[in-house]
């Protein structure tokens, strides 16, 4: 008897292995339980403010899946902590960073929490003030063409940051110029408390992308795959010389805005409840019961996980503060060592 | 000194309330008055300021937008214009950064290039300062900023019954005026005057009388500056604490009067020293006092860097308690 023609699993058909698969949700989860751990120190007084990723874990290591480490520059915003993992960054970099110590990556203590910034793996950061990271994507991918380099650049910011006129002159500069830059945004529905539609009367923020002659796309933020692929094809188009793309995935923050928000305010419990019904981490795991790997190996990595998390607390913790006698280090001139 | 229009009942307010507070008695008082900004509606306010104004007043006076820093100032000009008297909040005054044009270019020129024809009646309020651990981009003090520019008018309230009092007369003031609250503040508690309560602008406040030296301060640094007076009295220096309440317009004459009956001047501000808004004060006087003084007129104000988002490193880079004491011994010694 003949055996039927086996249909290619969707990650084969997108060129990935199981082992990829598994490696992404590895990142989601860390992600998840980085997450839930800052929110606890923060509740217990050990970190000052904190901003967390939960339900846009799909969204960003997804899409930062695509980006050539050490090659392309990524522009990440304040929640892309699953975006740092994936370029490099480590559990012990955000506590420190949380921590504000002499050894935080991103800026030695100086910046404010995730602002991921690490210029040798071709990440950086500006994105405190909303949309102003954009314009700077597009600068990078402007002089990739003027140096005739090959990288491309992936930037990212919430749905809130297409309001400002930042993110609408950026998008224009790139498409007038065919730039090599890809816009992620993050749609969680809310800017803080504004919901979408009180930001903008198109119904999605792919719409934009019209106005300015460039592709929009959507993409299901609660599916990792889904993400990969259509970030996969725009950052294909940027290197391919064809110009920028707008990727929308669409998502929903299962925490509050930070550490410092309510959010009982101005969304309800339903809401909230339909969308977890639809967690982007649930969904991979299943992803990967289905193409037969074991539970015990997703359990195994989640404890893995978890002992990591504690292990870089404490190294952090422990790690020194930045020296006072450093304090203007940096604000003109002496570069970093 | 405080006008008091009638002996009124107070209540003992947080800052933040005391804000709330004039903006409900001045939507009830004037149906021209709107207010708009980010998350000010349903959520209140990044600092609850706005919370229950939706409620009582409705969407269309109480309006959220979207994260538009440089629109928002924008459409403010455009309905003061037409009469309405907008009050709009950015979250941080570093966003002001994003609103110049309109803010220097538009809101504090119109009038004048209008010829008279039409007038601004808006105010911004923002905040500002640091010590909430918001680093660089969220914890500046910009002031010097604002008050350069010719048309504006510049407030910053220490207290509660002045941030209430003031905050009413800028919204009835006709010109544009920056309102900058501080974050730390927000959480201060004071009495203030339940009924309605106006404090004029442009008169500074004594806050604490003394004949060895003059302490001209604002915001925050008033606070800090009274502790430092009543360690110094200890000490048997007598320092007068003047807050200036507005920077723009400037009580020259109480500073003035003040410095020639204490003959020593220390301006304390936590914005960064270089060109900041403590050298005007500092030169005001040297021109118009000179004769008076016993020492040089001194500034003690924020180091010449971002601030710093590690907590010992924060505070390191904005005039506290201490030194403002050591500063006043070293003037008086
Ligand atoms: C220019 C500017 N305006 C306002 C803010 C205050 N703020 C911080 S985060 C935020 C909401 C951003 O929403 P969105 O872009 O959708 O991202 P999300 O937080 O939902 O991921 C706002 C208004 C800011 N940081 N910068
Ligand atoms: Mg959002």
């Amino acid at each position: 008897m003949k055996m039927a023609a086996r249909t290619k699993a969707r990650h084969e058909s997108l060129g990935l292995s199981l082992e990829d698969v598994v490696q992404m949700y590895r990142v989601m989860l860390q992600t998840r339980m980085i997450g839930e751990r800052m929110m606890q120190l923060n509740r217990m007084g050990k970190a000052m403010f904190v901003g967390v990723a939960d339900g846009h874990e799909a969204a960003e290591v997804g899409s930062a899946w695509c980006i050539r480490k050490g090659v392309d520059w990524c522009v990440p915003y304040y929640r892309d902590v699953g975006v740092a993992l994936v370029l490099g960054q480590t559990a012990k970099d955000q506590f420190l960073g949380v921590f504000a110590k002499a050894t935080d990556p991103n800026s030695g203590g100086r910046q404010i929490v995730n602002q991921f910034s690490d210029v040798k793996a071709k990440m950086l950061s500006g994105s405190v003030h909303i949309a102003t990271q954009f314009p700077h994507a597009v600068g990078l991918a402007l002089a990739a063409k003027i140096r005739k380099q090959d990288h491309i650049v992936v930037t990212y910011g919430g749905e809130g940051a297409t309001s400002p006129g930042d993110f609408h002159e950026a998008m224009n500069f790139a498409a007038v110029h065919e730039l090599p830059v890809v816009f992620v945004i993050e749609n969680n529905q809310y800017a803080i408390s504004t919901p979408v539609k009180l930001q903008m009367a198109v119904a999605n923020v792919a719409d934009r992308a019209a106005a300015y002659g460039m592709p929009g796309v959507i993409a299901d933020g609660t599916d990792v795959l889904d993400v990969y692929e259509k970030t996969k094809q725009a950052c294909d188009r940027a290197r391919g010389g064809d110009g920028p793309t707008l990727v929308e995935v669409k998502c929903y923050r299962y925490r509050p805005h930070s550490s410092d928000d309510d959010d009982s305010r101005y969304r309800s419990k339903d809401e909230l409840q339909a969308w977890l019904q639809k967690d982007p981490i649930d969904k991979a795991a299943a992803y990967l019961l289905q193409q037969a790997v074991a539970a015990s190996r997703l359990e195994d990595m989640r404890q893995e996980i978890a002992a990591d998390i504690e292990a870089a607390i404490t190294a952090a913790e422990n790690d020194p503060d930045p020296d006072p006698a450093t304090l203007t280090r940096y604000v003109y001139g002496e570069d970093a060592e | 000194m405080q006008l008091k229009e009638a002996p009124s009942a107070t209540r003992e307010m947080f800052y933040a309330e005391a804000l709330g507070d004039a903006l409900r008695q001045e939507l009830r008082r004037d149906e021209r008055v709107v207010i708009f900004g980010e998350d000010i509606a349903a959520h209140g306010g990044a600092f609850q300021v706005t919370a229950g104004l939706l409620k009582e007043f409705g969407k269309d006076r109480v309006k959220n937008t979207p994260i538009s820093e440089n629109g928002i100032v924008g459409m403010a000009v455009g309905a003061a214009l037409t009469g309405l008297r907008p009050v709009v909040e950015l979250m941080y005054v570093d966003f002001m950064g994003l609103a110049m044009d309109q803010i220097v270019n538009q809101a504090a020129q119109n009038r004048f290039m209008f010829g008279g024809q039409a007038r601004v009646p808006m105010v911004l309020r923002t905040q500002g300062g640091s010590g909430r651990g918001n680093a660089a981009q969220h914890s500046k003090s910009l002031e010097a900023w604002v008050a350069h520019v010719a048309g504006l008018k510049v407030v910053m309230p220490s207290t509660p019954a002045d941030a209430k009092g003031l905050l009413a007369a800028a919204i009835r003031d006709d010109n544009p005026v920056i309102f900058i609250e501080h974050k730390l503040l927000y959480r201060t508690k004071g009495e203030v005057p339940t009924g309605e309560h106006v404090v004029p602008l442009g008169v500074a406040d004594v806050k604490r009388e003394g004949s060895d030296l003059t302490i001209v301060t604002w915001s925050r640094e008033v606070l800090f500056s009274l502790d430092a007076a009543a360690k110094l009295a200890d000490e048997g220096i007598a320092a007068e604490v003047i807050d200036v309440r507005t920077l723009v317009p400037l009580d020259r004459e109480t500073i003035l009067r003040s410095v020639r009956k204490t003959h020593r001047l220390l301006v304390v501000h936590e914005a960064v020293k270089r060109a900041g808004y403590g050298a005007e004060i500092a030169s005001l006087v040297a021109e118009e006092a000179f004769d008076d003084l016993d020492a040089p007129p001194k500034r003690l104000a924020g180091l010449e860097t971002p601030i710093p988002y590690a907590q010992h490193l924060e505070k390191s880079v904005v005039p506290q308690v201490d030194d403002i004491v050591h500063a006043a011994k070293g003037l008086v010694g």
